[in-house]
């Protein structure tokens, strides 16, 4: 049964936001999720690949959501020329669907309510400050009462923009993305593969990510003031017609992934963004999935502290800010600098970073032989080094 | 701008890019506010399937 009033709503039950919601709601808050959709998880928009390292603290790994364990990143320079990075750790692609589902499960079991069908549309606002949530359901308009509006409703956020923070990224900080889930093509199933070039995706990448033999999620990034009226589409269409002509297109995805630093502002009163509404993913990869559900663990226990103080003030929610920093705000902060220098990359360069990796032998492949040997051939080649391995460590 | 919603697959990237809180977003449409909108053309650029075009 759904009430008209909670300590904390969360908009959007995504990773991110169903994290958030069970931390707050094991830590006493009681909390509402509202989802847009019919379930959490749909419509799956989501390359799908993860560390194990970057999940494993806030859900116990079920194989149900797991479509394959990857073991090894292929890298693939503008010439052809290919080389492995092993000994990285270990990843997944997962089942977005039935991972999404998974952790709005957990958020539920500890307490909170989960809401679907339920589009938000605005706060409600008391005396100047915000007091809750207007929403539709199933055809009519509502409102449920709250404390603190937690924003968790992604890359396509409204919510911060209702509280008048500033949301908007530069075209260079996105990258506009084409994705093809693909059937009846070659791929090793324990190796995700990454190309690299300027007429391959122009300051981003191609990606293949296996979900088992025969299938894999083929997607393009490309940024987004490169983005000409050729668009991502064009790209992928020409990628695809090269190297999987007689695949099979099962799922065609679009949509947008920022490669931005975190928001100046993620809280004020009564309301905290997370994940990528507060643009809590690593400006490099991509990847968002992990850094949205540390995040989240780090606001929801923060929003139950703020539940048991009776304190919903921007000073006292900064306190989500600072942990968030500490932990891996700082660490996107060097990702985007990183980002800044990669994203104009001649082909040359990437040539030259698949040969340095192609000289490691497998057994003695480690990110610090790795470092040795490009210092010794080329120093420069040291920052692209690191964009490579960044690029299998924490998608 | 005029949204071609054949094409659109309501991946929100434009909501992301806009600077002006033109764009509304629900589960089933992509609304771009011509009153709001500075003409940027940010969400033409930004869309991944070129669903957006100038125009009333």
């Amino acid at each position: 049964m759904i009430s008209s009033k909670y300590d904390v709503v969360v908009i959007g039950s995504g990773p991110t936001g169903s994290v958030t919601a069970r931390y707050a709601a094991e830590n006493g808050a009681s909390v509402l999720i509202l989802e847009r959709d019919r379930e959490p998880g749909i419509p799956v928009r989501c390359a799908e690949g993860v560390s194990h390292n970057g999940i494993a603290p806030f859900i116990d790994i079920d194989q149900r959501w797991i479509a394959s364990r990857i073991e090894t990143a292929k890298l693939t320079a503008p010439n052809g020329e290919s080389a492995y990075l092993y000994n990285n750790g270990i990843g997944y692609v997962l089942e977005r669907r039935l991972f999404d589902n998974a952790l709005a499960e957990l958020a539920c079991r500890n307490g909170a309510q989960l809401l679907t069908k339920a589009n938000a549309t605005g706060l409600v606002w008391k005396n100047n400050r915000i007091s809750g949530v207007k929403y539709t359901h199933l055809g009519q308009k509502k409102e449920v009462l709250c404390d603190l509006v937690i924003g968790a409703d992604g890359v396509e956020s409204r919510v911060g923009r209702w509280a008048g923070i500033k949301t908007d990224v530069a075209l260079k900080d996105i990258d506009t993305c084409v994705q093809y889930t693909m059937v009846d093509i070659k791929v090793e199933k324990d190796t995700i593969e990454f190309f690299f070039g300027t007429d391959i995706s122009p300051g981003g990448y191609v990606w293949i990510f296996p979900k088992s033999e025969d299938t894999a999620n083929v997607g393009i990034g490309i940024s987004g003031h490169m983005a000409t009226e050729k668009g991502p589409k064009y790209y992928l269409d020409n990628f695809v017609e090269r190297h999987f002509p007689k695949g099979k297109i099962t799922c065609r995805v679009y949509g947008g992934v920022t490669t931005a630093k975190t928001l100046k502002k993620i809280v004020k009163n009564n309301i905290m963004l997370v994940g990528d509404a507060a643009r809590q993913v690593n400006p490099l990869t991509g990847g968002g999935i992990a850094q949205g559900m540390h995040a989240a663990s780090i606001a929801g226990k923060i929003a139950a502290e703020a539940v048991k103080r009776e304190d919903f003030s921007s000073q006292f929610l900064k306190k989500y800010r600072k942990e968030w920093d500490i932990r891996l705000g700082n660490i996107q902060n060097t990702m985007y600098s990183m980002k800044e220098k990669v994203i104009n990359m001649s082909n040359d360069r990437f040539n030259r970073l698949v040969k340095v990796c192609q000289g490691i032998p497998r057994d003695e492949f480690s990110l610090k032989k790795l470092f040795t040997e490009a210092v010794k051939g080329d120093p420069k080649l040291i920052l692209d080094i690191a964009k490579a391995f960044v690029v299998y460590k924490m998608k | 701008m005029i949204i071609n919603r054949d094409l659109c697959d309501i991946c929100g990237s434009c909501v992301a890019v806009c600077p002006a809180d033109a764009i509304e977003i629900s589960e089933f449409k992509v609304t771009i506010l011509d009153e709001v909108c500075i003409n940027c053309l940010k969400c033409i650029q930004v869309c991944p399937i070129k669903a957006i075009k100038e125009g009333n």
